[in-house]
């Protein structure tokens, strides 16, 4: 019974009460996604499963047989940062920086959601094709990370600056 | 957490048998289950995890929709037809919870998440007759802002969460069953109970049934529909109020109407006497009031939440506003 952390495969854990974040956090000595409140309500725990955002403290180990997880520490590495991590310290997206590794990983599959039209609250046309990343859909969209240092401005900043990036470079690719 | 078995199944028959045999509760993303294991207020000796059964959504011969009860909420919110059929649905649906959660979230376990009463979550603290019958409610004569207004009894005032149900109930959507005596299916305004003076009891589901379809009929009115969550943040917070409404207009008059309300009571709210007092007569911002009045004559307001009779009324009439405006 394995699953694949950041590209390495790791065994799942005997007793099934273990959730993925403590399996990251305690056993495979991964301890980038963080464990704020352990019951939903903060974010401060985002991993990518499969490549989709999720909350690694409401997910049981066991329950991702087979699946392929990313946390933070698959994002980037010192010396090699995301250009997303980059971002977030030139426009100050921390300041205690506990919720940042959840931010970015939420952030990262985030992109992603507006790229494939996954509308949200506040996503006028429903049937329309492509959705712009402005300021209401960002904070919509990364209203399940919550900041208790209020680094928010920043963290909007960082992320609108690094998919504004991108959706050019994707229009001047085509 | 209390030690349990973890128990996968292939698909809805042998989820049925292992839920029978192991006295199992079925598991979809856990957001809510996996809390309430925690904080040991559930304590199942196994859990069948169903989230490998049927998450497709396909169209049924007569035009509407069957969606398998794994399929996950962001899911159901994305998909094509869903949002330009049932607006309304998409609309609740992404207007609960958080992306993360709701890439988890099953259709399954959104229909059967328990209530966020704090009395309810309190195991040593409170006394609450949906944990331990008999035991007293805390939540009447406490803080009770968020409770009940409609359809609660003295033994019980906590409401049901979910916001994407409060379209399901105005899209006459019906669950589909299948458990140890058989398949069955019930609509979903039946599905779920009020309180009564078993609050413990929240749905018709018999031990060990699994639901494993939810299915929308076709529903013309929903072309022109809209679901308004109020709540005390911007985002990620339940609802104080929320309303799902359909309407559909014929020179000016009401050919069709479907309201629902969330936030007020034990169950999704159908509110049938609105749309009685709607069906067939003018769309005119009077009849709109009438109809909120017609429904939230019985309500009865506690201690901390008669702003909440106000707040539906006005919430009512906004939406039926807007859409009525739309229409013309
Ligand atoms: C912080 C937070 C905020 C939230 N905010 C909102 C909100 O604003 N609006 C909203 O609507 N919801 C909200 N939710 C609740 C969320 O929508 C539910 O937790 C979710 O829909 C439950 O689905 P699940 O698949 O995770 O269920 P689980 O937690 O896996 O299961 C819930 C229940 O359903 C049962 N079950 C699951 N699948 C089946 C099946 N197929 N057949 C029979 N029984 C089954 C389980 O045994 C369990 O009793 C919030 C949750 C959290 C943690
Ligand atoms: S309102 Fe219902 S759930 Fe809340 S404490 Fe009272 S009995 Fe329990
Ligand atoms: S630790 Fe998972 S949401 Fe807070
Ligand atoms: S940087 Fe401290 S919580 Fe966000």
């Amino acid at each position: 019974m394995n699953l694949t952390v950041n590209g390495v495969v790791a065994a799942l854990p005997d007793d099934p009460r273990v959730s993925l974040l403590d399996l990251l956090r305690e056993q495979l000595r991964l301890p980038g996604a963080k464990k704020g409140c352990n019951q939903g309500a903060c974010g401060a725990c985002t991993v990518l499963l499969d490549g989709e955002r999720i909350l690694s403290c409401l997910t049981l180990a066991v329950q991702c047989e087979g699946r392929s997880v990313t946390t933070i520490e698959g994002v980037g590495a010192p010396g090699a940062l995301h250009p997303l991590q980059q971002a977030f310290l030139e426009h100050d997206g921390f300041q205690c920086g506990y919720c940042t590794p959840g931010q970015i990983c939420s952030a990262l599959a985030m992109a992603d959601e507006i790229r494939r039209g996954v509308p949200s609250h506040v996503t006028g046309d429903l049937t329309a094709e492509t959705i712009a990343l402005d300021r209401d859909e960002l904070r919509e969209r990364m209203s399940g990370n919550l900041c208790r240092c209020g680094a928010h401005n920043g963290i909007v900043e960082a992320i609108l600056e690094t998919f504004a990036d991108q959706t050019e470079q994707l229009e001047a690719a085509e | 957490m209390n030690p349990f078995v973890y128990n996968r199944a292939a698909d809805a028959a042998d989820a049925v048998r292992r839920a029978a045999a192991l006295n199992a509760k079925y598991l979809g993303g856990g957001t809510n289950l996996v809390d309430l294991m925690r904080e040991t207020i559930e304590r199942p000796p196994a859990l069948v995890d169903v989230t490998g059964l049927s998450r497709e959504i396909a169209q049924t011969p007569d035009g509407g929709l069957m969606i398998g009860a794994a399929t996950r909420n962001t899911a159901l919110a994305e998909h094509p037809l869903v949002r330009e059929r049932y607006p309304l649905l998409t609309r609740a649906i992404v207007a609960g919870a958080s992306p993360q959660i709701r890439n988890m979230a099953t259709v399954g376990g959104n229909l059967l998440q328990r209530t966020r009463c704090v009395y309810f979550y309190d195991d040593d603290g409170a006394r609450c007759n949906k944990r331990r019958p008999g035991e007293g409610c805390d939540a009447i004569g406490g803080f009770n802002r968020m409770h009940a207004v409609l359809g609660a009894s003295d033994a019980c005032i906590a409401v049901h969460p979910s916001d994407m149900c409060v379209a399901l109930a105005a899209l006459e959507a019906v669950v589909h069953l299948e458990g140890p005596a058989g398949a069955r299916s019930l609509p979903l305004t039946d599905f779920h109970r009020l309180p009564g003076d078993r609050p413990d009891l929240e749905t018709e589901l018999a031990p060990g049934e699994l639901i494993t379809a939810v299915e929308l009929p076709p529903a013309a009115v929903a072309a022109r529909s809209a679901y308004r969550k109020v709540r005390d943040r911007a985002s990620y917070a339940f609802a104080l109020v929320s309303v799902a409404a359909a309407l559909e207009l014929e020179g000016g008059l009401v050919k069709d109407v479907r309201l629902a309300f969330g936030g007020l009571a034990h169950k999704p709210w159908r509110a049938w006497k609105a749309e009685a007092a709607l069906r067939g007569n003018a769309a005119s911002a009077d009849a709109f009031a009438a109809a909120a009045d017609a429904e939230l004559a019985d309500a009865r307001p506690r201690s901390g939440n008669a702003f909440k009779v106000e707040l539906a009324r006005r919430t009512l009439v906004a939406v039926l506003t807007d859409l009525a405006g739309a229409v013309a």
